[in-house]
């Protein structure tokens, strides 16, 4: 080694902001919209299309428009020429049978409130930190049970009460304690809240009034049927895509088979098979719910699609991940559970989300075995000899109601890719 | 001094003991006829050429690879199809990879306590103190709240050789923890593995880096096509190999810039 004495100290630049790149606004307008003869060309086509489209749209559907009044009369004068405008009073009228179906409407209550259950379950898994303090959980449960017992009474409050407690209680006692409190809201989210809505749905029970499936529908039976088949379909599909990426055969074929079968057919025909095959294969006598059938229905059928989106989520979750489990001595479900599907799940968000969006729509498709959705009952009112005439009315509530469901859980689904981008590269 | 070494292993007992072990990936036949025996407290290095079948050797002793004939004992449990011995197996052996394969959707704080939650059903305020400890030895106490990808490259292996501390293993092997790193974080790296070194852990190592052979290793073992050409202590290894095939390999391997 030869010596070697150093002549000269390092010191780092200094960090520098970046060059401005906002030029005004008459700068965004050149750069985006008259770039070029061609872009120029094209932002004046736009204009206008916006400029035919926009204006008479608005005239009709809130200028000229009759909001006030509950009787066809008010309606009249709309239906041609040149003050032509849309009749939200058909709407207005119809809107509890839009919402609720053929239920009757004394008992329309317990609907909303199962609902409003469902939110109060839901709000907490679906938000981060707020809800998990104690001190925040004990303000919502208090909020929610105050609001409970404002709009439904002394009883529903207490039932939601108990079911926001539960949870809450079960996570603070050291014997139930081990379980997390994020846990326990899973557990009564999708053990207790299927039970209690389904005695408020279905009644007959506690001097609550049976009502029967088959008085169900519009947007509540839309919300049923997607509800379900979302929260039945996740967990099967990624059974299922588990399943086909087993090392055993049988099952793995099994899986293969099912979904490839199920993706080869429509839903359509899942649902006639469902509801017309199926009872024809059960011994005689054998009560099986409509509604069931179209349930179990669309599960699978969703279910089905899933698996495939999840299993591309798997595809990309390195062999590493795998091994480096395995070598400090996860077994396979903890592994899965824990490592495995958390990671492959949070990559395909978006493909889930867009299964979710299309099985809520193809809800709709329910109307070929005689249940009345959403669109189903819109239509059904469509026929009404009363109201003849409003069927753009109608069918641009029905768009709007779907788009607002669909719309939300899109926003949803980027809040949560947002979330959990702090651990990507 | 050699006599002195000899004795000490001797009465120190095997941990591991693999025998005949013979390995093929489909036609290719990866390791043959390997017997190996490491006893408790030892450190073995493992080197040779890329595509030797050292690493498939080490994840053969925690059955991440399949052998097909030949036996591996471990801590007195012989390694079979049967998933109860597996289980035992890989709580009790820890492993290095080289892409660190920490799990980037956990902290790298829960990186260390999962393991010990879910699968040793430690208490978890147990399980953090446990982690913060090794995170302390390991010098980065500080990023127990960074995710993996956030951290760097010597960072992260530091966080795996904690996460598998924190399992308390009684084995710990090495597969080649520094080939995926800048030069100034292999370092740090080595240092941890020093210490822990010093600490008596069992260790198996595959590794390019011939100066913590030498000064860690109490055995170096050579390979090349699936078996062991040469086994020796670091001193005669690196100064008279008795194969051909060794002293080609160091000449390589030494000729850049490896200097007494």
């Amino acid at each position: 080694m030869h010596e070697h004495t150093v002549t000269k100290k390092w010191n780092p630049l200094p960090d520098q902001p970046p060059p401005v790149r906002d030029f005004g606004l008459s700068g965004w307008l050149r750069k985006n919209l008259f770039s070029s003869v061609g872009n120029t060309l094209l932002t004046f086509i736009g204009i206008t299309i916006v400029w035919l489209t926009v204006p008479p749209f608005i005239q009709w559907a809130v200028i000229n428009a009759a909001w006030l009044g509950d009787s066809r009369s008010a309606c009249d004068h709309l239906l041609e020429g040149e003050k032509a405008g849309a009749c939200w009073i058909f709407i207005k009228v119809r809107l509890g049978m839009f919402m609720y179906g053929f239920y009757p409407d004394p008992e329309r209550w317990r609907i909303n409130f199962s609902l409003f259950l469902l939110a109060l379950g839901g709000l907490p898994i679906l938000t981060t930190s707020l809800l998990s303090e104690n001190s925040g959980r004990a303000m919502y449960l208090v909020a929610g049970t105050v609001i409970c017992i404002f709009f439904f009474g002394p009883i529903p409050g207490s039932v939601a009460a108990l079911f926001l407690a539960g949870p809450f209680l079960l996570s603070l006692i050291p014997l139930t304690g081990k379980i997390p409190l994020r846990a326990w809201d899973w557990i009564f989210l999708f053990a207790v809240y299927p039970v209690i809505a389904w005695f408020l749905f279905v009644g007959d029970i506690f001097g609550l009034p049976y009502v029967d499936t088959h008085q169900w529908g519009g947007m509540f039976l839309t919300l049923v049927i997607a509800g379900i088949g979302i929260a039945t379909s996740l967990p099967i599909g990624i059974l299922l895509a588990l399943g086909r990426r087993d090392s055993m055969p049988v099952i793995k074929t099994l899986c293969i088979c099912f979904i490839e079968l199920i993706r080869g057919v429509p839903l359509i025909s899942v649902l006639f098979m469902a509801s017309v095959m199926l009872p024809l294969l059960l011994p005689e006598g054998t009560h099986f719910d409509k509604l069931l059938r179209a349930l179990i229905g669309v599960a699978l059928f969703y279910a089905a699609y899933m698996a495939e989106v999840v299993r591309g989520g798997l595809a990309a979750i390195p062999k590493g991940q795998y091994e480096a489990a395995q070598a400090l001595g996860w077994g396979y479900w903890k592994m899965m559970g824990l490592i495995i599907l958390p990671q492959a799940l949070r990559l395909v968000i978006p493909g889930i989300v867009n299964t979710f969006l299309g099985l809520f729509k193809d809800t709709t498709l329910v109307a070929v075995i005689g249940l009345m959705d959403m669109l189903g009952i819109v239509k059904a009112a469509l026929a009404d000899t009363e109201w003849l005439g409003f069927p753009k009315e109608a069918y641009i509530f029905a768009a709007l109601t779907y788009w607002v469901f669909c719309f939300s859980m899109s926003r949803y689904s980027m809040s949560l890719e947002k979330r959990f981008q702090v651990n990507r590269r | 001094m050699p006599d002195q070494t000899a004795l000490q292993q001797a009465t120190s007992e095997p941990i591991i003991i693999i025998s005949e072990l013979e390995k093929w990936f489909g036609e290719f036949h990866v390791l043959k006829a390997i017997s190996l025996t490491v006893k408790k407290g030892e450190r073995v290095v493992i080197c040779g050429p890329s595509g030797s079948g050292k690493s498939t050797l080490i994840r053969c002793i925690n059955r991440l690879e399949t052998h097909q004939k030949g036996k591996i004992t471990v801590d007195g449990v012989e390694l079979t199809d049967n998933l109860k011995n597996i289980d035992h197996v890989r709580r009790e052996v820890g492993m290095l990879f080289q892409n660190f394969n920490l799990f980037p959707h956990l902290t790298v704080l829960e990186n260390c306590t999962m393991s010990p939650v879910w699968i040793r059903k430690v208490p978890l305020a147990e399980a953090t103190k446990l982690a913060q400890n090794y995170l302390e030895r390991v010098k980065i106490p500080e990023l127990a709240d960074k995710y993996p990808p956030q951290i760097s490259g010597g960072q992260q292996q530091r966080v795996a050789i904690a996460r598998c501390l924190c399992m308390s293993p009684k084995i710990m092997l090495f597969d080649e923890p520094t080939s995926a790193l800048d030069p100034e974080m292999i370092k740090e790296v080595l240092d941890v593995m020093v210490d822990l070194a010093e600490s008596g852990m069992t260790m198996i190592c595959v590794t390019h880096e011939m100066g913590f052979a030498r000064t860690v290793a109490d055995r170096i073992i050579f390979m090349d096509g699936g078996e062991i050409v040469e086994e020796n202590d670091p001193e005669t290894f690196f100064h008279h190999p008795k194969t051909d095939r060794a002293e080609l390999f160091l000449g390589q391997i030494l000729s850049h810039g490896f200097d007494d």
